[in-house]
């Protein structure tokens, strides 16, 4: 609907037909009621008071108020006031004891003038009054799709975007509206999630809609006779469900300009439920290309990291298979050796598996409230043999309270960071393990006086498959922090290493630490 | 294999995987000991109905039955030490099959070093009618319990425990070499209905320990299996 064009005079007529297309919404008589006066009042005015006016003036006072009855009350009681001028004019100037004796036809063209000019004045003023009033209902449209566009702009699920559809619809169309959307076997129904539509659907009828991508219902050639109508939801790539409205005036909802703004409405909605969809697909994409990823790794870090041990160990074995005789030492070396490499490989394979568990993302903590002292216990005695050539230390504070974790995992973890400052820290150096509590958390720390971390790789250390010196002979799959940070994450903790001042690295984490439940004896 | 004589102590080892199965025999019959193979749940429990064996080795990982079921089954008629095998990570399986009645676990892979130990205190401990709870005293390094007296002392030192914490020892005392769970030692002290206070537990083990260990951190009696339970260690 453009602007420029004016209203031709067919449509003007029109207007005069139809009640509904006055610019107030004043009873008529009103209108009419102020002609006469007006009408009356310029007569009065000319006759009586201002008989200098003459003719020209007359005819100006008459057109001027017509013009003013038709700004006000329309073009009716303007054309009514300009008749009854018309006729005023005429008479008086036929009156014998009129001031002017002029030529009967010159009246006449006079009066004739006059109603012309008012019915063209009438007809412009109309005009302009209800281009006024499209571009106010029109204002009003854009402003209605436009506050429902941005609403759906922000909304990242189906239940959000039906939500909103039927707040705004109601709003604006003074109607009930239910969202149905296609499940996986291509059936439209209502989400299960969303509020139950407050009118009765009949959802056979909105699967015919969504299959035939046809609207159907109140107002089409599809069972007319409904009280609803269904429209399917288009939008750029394909349907994307069935939208049902039961407007409250079936008759309002006929007009052309209402279906043309339902029908934009309906497109936002389309688009958004298009665009949150591809936006669950991005994510999907995002998702499967991230467990890509960690697959190819895994694969590389097996195939490197276990190369080495399997090739000892088949030469190994082979050696001592051999019918040759071996020295006793011999033998009891290279099975030595054999027992050595395949605990180093066990312990790989252990870091993997546990990796991939916990990469599921389904870690189940067995949370239970602990003595963190114990896990320290525990954790040392599991590490007792990678750490019989190191000094340990304990700072443990004396009240520590009962934390809730789970035992298992955060002695890994512990273990782990222990082995750790064993395998990158020189024969006889100390370790020192901590633990101490705030009021909010319990902190464990590992630290040592060896070489410390290399400055600026205090966060790639946690990631999986790095390693603190690239091709180290120190073995390892580069996953041991990873899975601490897995673990100490899940539990809601932060992980993290810094450098000592005094030289050597520390590893702290901490694990949240609610009130211990009360203990009687 | 038939036992020769009834001074070897037969074992009936229940496992499916056959190299598993190898290792273990040739080691075992190397220390003196009878072995008996099944490779199946059912067949491992015929074979601890014929044989009559001294202890059995039991993989909780068997093809045709549940682990548990059958100690289940075995514990109706017989009451000959289980040690079952179980894979890492599974930590409940292993308390179930200890509640259920196993006597002790290891940790798949385990050294022979470490099978022997654990075998050789089932043996003693079954194999003696009166066990420690028969003796008068036990030690824990410096500290004696008198269990006759109901004392404990360090170098002559009285050391003053709470009942509870007594009730703790004595129990662990009476299973020495023994894994106990969570489960099984809140029954025996505190009784049926605590079985889910857990904490109780680590709480008056960390006071058992500060008053009867050298280094309470880094216990060397009063062991934690975690996630299983405790055990005493001679």
């Amino acid at each position: 609907m453009t602007t420029s064009v004016p209203m031709n005079p067919r449509r003007f007529i029109a207007t005069l037909a139809e009640p509904a297309a006055q610019p107030r919404g004043d009873a008529g008589w009103v209108g009419y009621v102020w002609a006469l006066g007006g009408w009356a009042m310029v007569t009065i005015v000319e006759t009586g008071f201002a008989p200098w006016l003459g003719l020209v003036g007359a005819v100006l006072a008459y057109l001027l108020m017509a013009a003013l009855i038709a700004a006000r009350f329309g073009p009716r009681p303007a054309l009514l006031a300009a008749a009854l001028s018309a006729g005023m004019l005429g008479y008086l100037l036929l009156l014998p004891a009129s001031q002017e004796t002029l030529p009967r036809g010159q009246i006449v063209a006079a009066a004739a003038g006059l109603l012309g000019t008012a019915a063209v004045v009438a007809y412009l003023i109309t005009d302009l009054r209800l281009r006024a009033l499209q571009a106010a209902s029109r204002e009003q449209r854009a402003q209605a799709l436009y506050a429902m566009s941005r609403e759906l702009s922000s909304a990242l699920l189906p239940e959000q975007i039906a939500d909103i559809a039927t707040r705004q619809l109601d709003a604006v169309f003074q109607s009930r509206v239910a969202l149905l959307l296609p499940d996986a076997a291509e059936q439209v129904d209502v989400l299960a999630n969303a509020a139950p539509p407050a009118f009765v659907l009949r959802r056979e009828l909105a699967q015919w809609v969504y299959d035939h991508q046809e609207a159907a219902g109140l107002g089409t050639s599809t069972l007319p006779s409904s009280t609803v109508r269904y429209l399917p939801l288009k939008a750029p790539m394909r349907t994307r469900g069935v939208l049902a409205i039961e407007p409250s005036d079936p008759a309002a909802l006929q007009r052309p300009e209402r279906q043309r703004l339902l029908d934009a409405f309906t497109a936002q909605i389309a688009l958004a439920l298009e665009r949150v969809h591809y936006v669950f697909v991005a994510q999907e994409a995002e998702v499967s290309m991230a467990s890509e990823r960690l697959r190819n790794g895994i694969l590389s870090a097996i195939s490197h990291d276990l190369r080495t041990p399997l090739t000892a160990l088949v030469g190994l074995s082979s050696a001592l298979a051999e019918p040759q005789t071996l020295a006793d030492d011999t033998r009891r070396e290279l099975a030595g050796a054999v027992q050595e490499e395949a605990l180093r490989m066990s312990a790989l394979v252990i870091n993997l598996l546990d990796m991939a568990r916990l990469e599921v993302g389904r870690i189940r903590l067995n949370k239970q409230w602990q003595v963190p002292q114990e896990s320290v216990g525990g954790a040392l005695r599991a590490s007792r043999l990678a750490l019989l050539q190191h000094q340990i230390d304990t700072a443990l504070d004396d009240d520590l309270p009962l934390v809730a974790f789970d035992a298992v995992l955060v002695e890994r973890v512990l273990c782990n960071l222990l082995e750790n400052a064993s395998k990158y820290t020189p024969a006889g150096s100390t370790i020192t393990v901590g633990a101490a509590c705030t009021d909010r958390d319990l902190c464990f720390s590992v630290a040592d006086n060896g070489p410390g971390l290399v400055p600026g790789s205090e966060e790639a250390i946690f990631e999986k498959f790095t390693r603190g010196q690239t091709e180290s002979a120190t073995p390892g799959v580069g996953l041991g922090l990873a899975i601490c940070r897995a673990i100490v994450e899940a539990h809601g903790g932060r992980i993290w290493a810094e450098n000592r001042p005094d030289g050597g690295a520390c590893f702290c984490f901490t694990l949240p630490a609610e009130p211990p439940p009360q203990m009687e004896e | 294999m038939i036992s020769m004589t009834d001074s070897q102590p037969s074992i009936v080892i229940v496992e499916d995987d056959k190299h598993i199965r190898r290792f273990l025999r040739a080691s075992l019959e190397a220390e003196g000991f009878c072995v008996h193979e099944a490779e199946t749940g059912r067949q491992g429990l015929i074979e601890a109905a014929t044989r009559k064996p001294d202890l059995m080795i039991l993989d909780l990982g068997l093809p045709d039955m549940d682990g548990n079921d059958v100690i289940r089954d075995l514990r109706n008629w017989c009451n000959v030490p289980v040690i079952v095998l179980s894979a890492r990570n599974q930590e409940a399986e292993k308390v179930a099959a200890l509640n259920g009645g196993a006597d002790d676990y290891l940790t798949k892979p385990f050294g022979v070093p470490e099978l022997l130990a654990r075998l050789r205190a089932h043996l003693r401990r079954h194999q003696t009618a009166s066990c420690a709870a028969g003796e008068a005293e036990f030690r824990l390094g410096d500290v004696v319990v008198n269990l006759v007296e109901r004392q404990v002392s360090r170098h002559g030192e009285p050391i003053r425990l709470t009942p509870i914490e007594y009730r703790m020892l004595t129990t662990l005392i009476r299973n020495v070499g023994k894994v106990m769970t969570h489960r099984q030692l809140l029954v025996e002290v505190w009784g049926p209905s605590h079985v889910e206070s857990s904490h109780y537990l680590r709480v008056h083990m960390t006071h058992l320990r500060q008053k009867l260990e050298t280094d309470p951190t880094q216990p060397v009696y009063l062991v934690t299996e975690t996630g299983v339970g405790y055990r005493l260690l001679r």
